[in-house]
């Protein structure tokens, strides 16, 4: 028999008492040591144990252990305080910088970050070779080692003609072999120097700046510049720590801000002995980027080493007869200075002044004889020389004063077809600086010559500096006109779409829907024609992403008429889920910031139309072949879309919408449990309105909405999310007083039970599935304490029935899992038998009230408690046989 | 000055030897070119070395020298015999001016002596009197021009520029500027050539050559007209030295400025240096 219990008293009895605290001592993360245990602890009898709460609290705290004097807290706080010092330290020592402005900030754009930029973009199809003479050579100094070795000759092919069609054959390198070389050649270079042949060293980097000489693939050669000076750094590098190390004294090297008087006399041979050498090297290519390479190391000769050294090298180059080798020369030069030394302006612009005067020579005879030969119109000719141009101007202008701006500018006007110029001056120039004189430049981009430069490549960059700074406020409109004025007649797609990109930002920016409007109206009609859409996905989808970041109302952004008709656009199927994706991402967070505003979008029906199109595009693209992870995203995107959704007081609507969701959304699982759950948390909703008591017309809408879970859970695949589900929906049913639903429910749970397998995959991996299950049964028997009884069904009807399943159910041999079940089956009978329930549901008569503590009841739950019982004694002998 | 150092002897042994000496010697070699006498006389003919200096001293009188590693300091003062003048290392090619020190020890018949050689370097001291700058200017047309055979066929150029000294200081660059103000053919390079003109006087008469010692290239390829281009040239050290004239042979140095048109004309410009170091 099961003791009767009140249980209201008990729970008087067990609570913890309240202890006074101290405010100021009050912290919830304080280790809890001194709430002492105040539980009595009850004494047990028989099998009942089941409300015994917290039972003691002075066990080790996991969370005091953590905090134990040192709280990570004070810890930061007392880290913060260095902090504060570095900072003033910081503005000391920027102070400092100011002085000598000797340092590069970190507003200063990386040569690294241009890399792969160019890398990227200037690439060929055609033949690349590699001329590489290691063997003998004419500069006398040069030749005191040995020659390379033979493997090195062999690979790359030596060759002084290419006209013979034998040797030809060898060298037809492809782009991807032609890095491969250059990065053997590297890593030759490192390999020479770590084995101590320092001649050797000298002579791959000589051969490699020889590369840069020639011209052949002129389409290629910013990506040869970027991996041959990729090449020179390193052994720049090399030469620098090698005299560096040499300076090591007892131990002490050489502080960051040595002056030469502290080099030794064995480091400064060394390093003079270097720079004789390059001086030697008779070609003048070669010697200049050798010697600009290791640029740094005049450091250790003299202090004004590095100054008079810049403005020899800026100077050396006006002897590169080539205009397009010379201004990369140029530009590597810049670079090393901007390393080495950064406060030496001078020879930047000198360097820059230079390239001006030789501009004349981009149209001059020998150039352009050597574009027809090799088949290379002028505009593709001109776009090679951006990164170098953009690359100069870019270490001018950084930091430059606005009057020195505004002369480069006029310097640059004052030439003939002055686009090349002006692209660079708008890519490398402050971005305040350009938006401020926007018209001046529409103006001058109008006036170029047509031949030369690309115009839209104009465009395009006037357009990114407009995206990041701001022109004056009575220009805006203008600008926008003038500028898709020549936009919109642009005939080649690629073009157009490049620059529309671009701009497009600029008119979400300012403008309103109206003007966005008519761009996007602009874009579909050049993009339609012959499915030109097709070739710039990438394009399209930055356009989606900008005009979804500025207008992220969304009532407002469907409201663009052409919106819809962009997203047509997007006819790849994986392209075209993407961009579905960003949106609906957009969409849930501007919807959570919009909750607070208004709920009012999220009902407007042509959004939730959009977005269910949106929505079922992503639904569609899962197929068999769609990788886990990439459903789970989805799902959840689709889930946040429907947890969104809502019509306030409009229950019956939202009910409808979520079954057009279901069935549109069948083949992802985990957004029909979420379906599943909105819909009973309508239901409850609902109670909650009507306050526990509903009307006839609420009545049969909660009736509906059950029924809308009861047909959605089998569709389900996972076994315990449908158990789950199904005992969530009965308890939802059951509080909304739909007995033969819930019955219906609860049955179908218990008739799921024998089906469940040994193992489940949670995450990827197969875990049993008995923990799961003790999860489950426990929740469902709690839950059955105050199922009553059917009215046609025996007494404890459902008890009866999983308990046999649970008989039946083939457990783990030697597992426990069984009689743990029953122990916590005799909670339940225990609990069942006493007068009044521990819980109950509101306006449902359990079976406490429907027996009245009737004896043929009790004897019932007797009986089963025998049963019960006999079987854990059974377990329990086993388990002694066994011992 | 004095020339001062260290011997180091290791051995694992004690080590019996019959004295040690440096001997210091300083000779210039020179040698006829094939070119100006044939084959077999300058094979034959080579004129014997002129010793500038020539001194031995004993360091060590015989003896044992202890185990291990023994250090023997020393010092030569560099001391000319009447008026000889001591001239600075150089290495040409028909004219070489070298200075050895070598350290004998020898030993007892059944041992054989031992030698070790080392080149020692020998800048002369900067000349007292002031050097003059003599900047040159120079203009090169098609008019200037001698030896050339049809005059008619050349393209018509005018490349002007200037040195800015001709009497150069050996530690520091040669330097000018050149300026290609038209050119009808294309530039194909521009470079500097640095000859040595080596020449050996001796009974028979004397011989002249002129080699290249290093070709610097100050312009590649067509090189934008009227922009002044650098003329910038270190000179090689051990391969150059202060300009010298002496009874039995001379060194001098020119330098060459070569332009390269893309239709292979080749036109030289020579203008004589001489060099000091101050």
């Amino acid at each position: 028999h099961a003791r009767s219990r009140n249980y209201v008293s008990e729970s008087e009895v067990c609570k913890l008492e309240p202890v006074p605290l101290d405010f100021g001592d009050y912290h919830p993360l304080k280790p809890i040591t001194v709430t002492e245990s105040k539980t009595k602890k009850m004494n047990r009898k028989g099998s009942t144990s089941s409300t015994s709460s917290s039972s003691s609290s002075s066990m080790m705290d996991p969370l005091s252990s953590v905090l134990d004097g040192t709280d990570p807290l004070s810890l930061f706080a007392a880290a913060a305080d260095p902090v504060t010092t570095t900072a003033t330290m910081d503005s000391t020592r920027k102070k400092r910088d100011k002085d000598d402005s000797s340092a590069v900030g970190n507003d200063f754009e990386p040569w690294s970050s241009k890399r792969g930029e160019i890398l990227a973009r200037y690439t060929t199809t055609e033949k690349l070779s590699i001329n590489l003479y290691m063997g003998s050579e004419k500069g006398k100094a040069t030749t005191t080692g040995s020659a390379v070795s033979d493997k090195v000759r062999t690979r790359l092919e030596e060759l002084d003609d290419l006209e013979e069609g034998s040797q030809k054959e060898l060298l037809n390198l492809t782009q991807q072999d032609y890095m491969n070389r250059i990065e053997e050649l590297n890593q030759s270079l490192k390999d020479a120097w770590s084995s101590d042949q320092k001649v050797k060293a000298l002579k791959i980097v000589i051969q490699c700046s020889k590369l840069l000489s020639d011209t052949t693939v002129i389409q290629f050669y910013p990506s040869k510049f970027v991996l041959i000076t990729d090449i020179l750094d390193t052994f720049g590098k090399l030469v620098y720590e090698r005299i560096l190390s040499m300076c090591v004294e007892n131990r002490v090297s050489l502080p960051d801000n040595f002056s030469p008087e502290c080099v030794n006399d064995t480091a400064k041979e060394t390093c003079l002995n270097w720079f004789f050498k390059i001086a030697s090297i008779r070609e003048l290519i070669p010697r200049f980027y050798v010697e600009a390479a290791i640029l740094k190391c005049n450091k250790f000769l003299s202090k004004t080493g590095i100054s008079e050294c810049l403005p020899r090298l800026t100077s050396m180059i006006r002897g590169i007869g080539d205009p397009l080798v010379a201004v990369y020369a140029r530009a590597y030069l810049c670079r090393v200075g901007m390393e080495v030394a950064p406060q030496l302006k001078e020879s930047l612009n000198k360097n820059f002044f230079d390239f001006l005067l030789t501009f004349k020579q981009i149209h001059g005879d020998t150039v352009q004889n050597q574009l027809v030969v090799q088949c290379v119109e002028i505009p593709l000719y001109l776009t090679l020389y951006s990164p170098a141009i953009d690359w100069i101007l870019q270490c001018i202008a950084y930091r430059a004063p606005e009057v020195l701006l505004t002369e480069m500018m006029e310097r640059c006007k004052k030439l003939g077809n002055n686009a090349l110029l002006l692209n660079s001056v708008m890519s490398a120039f402050r971005a305040e600086f350009i938006a401020a004189r926007s018209m001046d430049f529409i103006g001058m981009i109008k006036e170029c010559d047509e031949s030369g430069f690309p115009k839209h490549l104009l465009f395009r960059s006037l357009g990114l500096n407009l995206a990041l700074a701001d022109p004056p406020e009575n220009d805006r409109l203008q600008i926008l006109n003038e500028a898709w004025k020549v936009i919109t007649k642009l005939k080649n797609p690629q073009d157009y779409i490049n620059c529309a990109e671009v701009w497009v930002e600029y008119t979400c920016r300012h403008f309103t829907k109206r003007e966005v409007n008519t761009v996007l109206a602009d874009v579909i009609k050049h993009m339609t024609p012959d499915r030109a859409f097709e070739d710039a996905y990438p394009q399209l989808q930055s356009i989606i992403q900008k005009v979804i970041t500025y207008i992220y109302d969304f009532s407002l952004l469907f409201s663009v008429e052409k919106f819809l008709p962009f997203l047509d656009m997007f006819q790849k199927e994986s392209v075209r889920v993407e961009v579905c994706k960003c949106i609906m991402e957009s969409f849930i967070k501007a919807g959570f910031s919009s909750l607070f505003l208004n709920q009012e979008s999220t009902k407007d029906p042509v959004i939730l139309n959009a977005l269910l199109h949106i929505c079922k595009t992503m639904h569609d693209s899962v197929n068999a072949l769609t990788l886990e992870d990439e459903k789970r995203m989805l799902a959840a995107l689709i889930n946040g879309f429907i947890k969104m959704v809502s019509f306030g007081r409009d229950f019956e609507q939202q009910l409808s919408f979520y079954v057009e969701a279901r069935s549109m959304f069948c083949n992802l699982e985990p957004v029909l449990v979420q379906l599943i759950h909105s819909v009973n948390q309508l239901a409850m909703e609902t109670r909650k309105v009507m306050k526990g008591n509903h009307s006839r017309k609420t009545a049969a809408f909660v009736r509906a909405c059950v029924a809308f879970c009861f047909i959605t859970i089998p569709s389900l695949s996972s076994i315990f999310s449908r158990l789950n589900l199904y005992l969530h929906s009965g308890q939802v049913a059951l509080a909304n007083q739909c007995l033969s639903q819930a019955d219906a429910f609860f049955k179908a749970a218990v008739s799921l039970v024998p089906d469940v397998p040994k193992m489940i995959s949670v995450d990827g991996k197969m875990r049993p599935s008995d923990a799961f299950l003790l999860e489950f049964l426990c929740n469902f028997f709690s839950t059955l304490l105050v199922v009553p009884d059917h009215p046609e069904q025996g007494v404890l009807f459902l008890v009866r029935g999983l308990l046999n399943v649970i008989q039946d159910y083939t457990w783990e041999d030697n597992s426990d899992d069984k009689v743990r079940i029953y122990t916590n089956v005799l909670h339940l009978l225990s609990a069942m038998t006493q007068e009044a329930y521990i819980y109950h549901v509101d306006k449902v008569d359990s079976n406490d009230t429907l027996y009245g503590g009737d004896s043929k009841f009790l004897a019932e739950i007797n009986k089963l408690c025998e049963t019960v019982i006999a079987q854990i004694l059974d377990h329990l002998k086993t388990l002694g046989k066994e011992e | 000055e004095v020339l001062s150092g260290v011997v180091v002897i290791t051995s694992k042994d004690t080590v019996q030897h019959q004295g040690i000496s440096l001997t210091m010697e300083g000779s210039v070699n020179l040698q006829l070119s094939a070119k100006s006498v044939g084959v077999f006389e300058a094979f034959y003919n080579s004129v014997k070395p002129i010793q500038i200096i020539n001194s031995t001293i004993e360091m060590v009188k015989p003896g044992k020298l202890p185990s291990g590693k023994t250090e023997i300091p020393f010092e030569f003062p560099l001391h000319m015999k009447g008026n000889k003048v001591l001239y600075e290392t150089y290495h040409g090619v028909f004219v070489n001016i070298q200075y050895t020190l070598r350290c004998d020890m020898r030993r007892s018949l059944l041992a054989k002596d031992l030698t070790k050689t080392c080149e020692f370097i020998v800048h002369s001291l900067s000349q007292k009197e002031k050097l003059m700058p003599s900047p040159v200017d120079f203009t090169i047309t098609p008019e200037t021009l001698q030896n050339v055979k049809e005059r008619a066929s050349l393209p018509k150029f005018l490349i002007r520029g200037h040195l800015s000294s001709t009497n150069c200081i050996i530690t520091q660059p040669l330097t000018g500027e050149l300026v290609v103000e038209n050119a009808e053919a294309a530039v194909k390079s521009i470079e500097l050539q640095l000859v040595r003109v080596e020449t050996c006087g001796c009974a028979e008469g004397y011989a002249r050559d002129a080699t290249e010692i290093q070709n610097i290239q100050i312009a590649d390829g067509d090189v934008c007209r009227g922009l002044p281009i650098p003329i910038y040239m270190v000179f090689p050290r051990l391969f150059t030295c202060p300009t010298l004239e002496t009874t039995n042979f001379k060194v001098e140095f020119e330098v060459n400025i070569v332009v390269l048109l893309h239709d292979d004309h080749l036109i030289t410009e020579n203008f004589p240096l001489k060099l000091c170091r101050m």
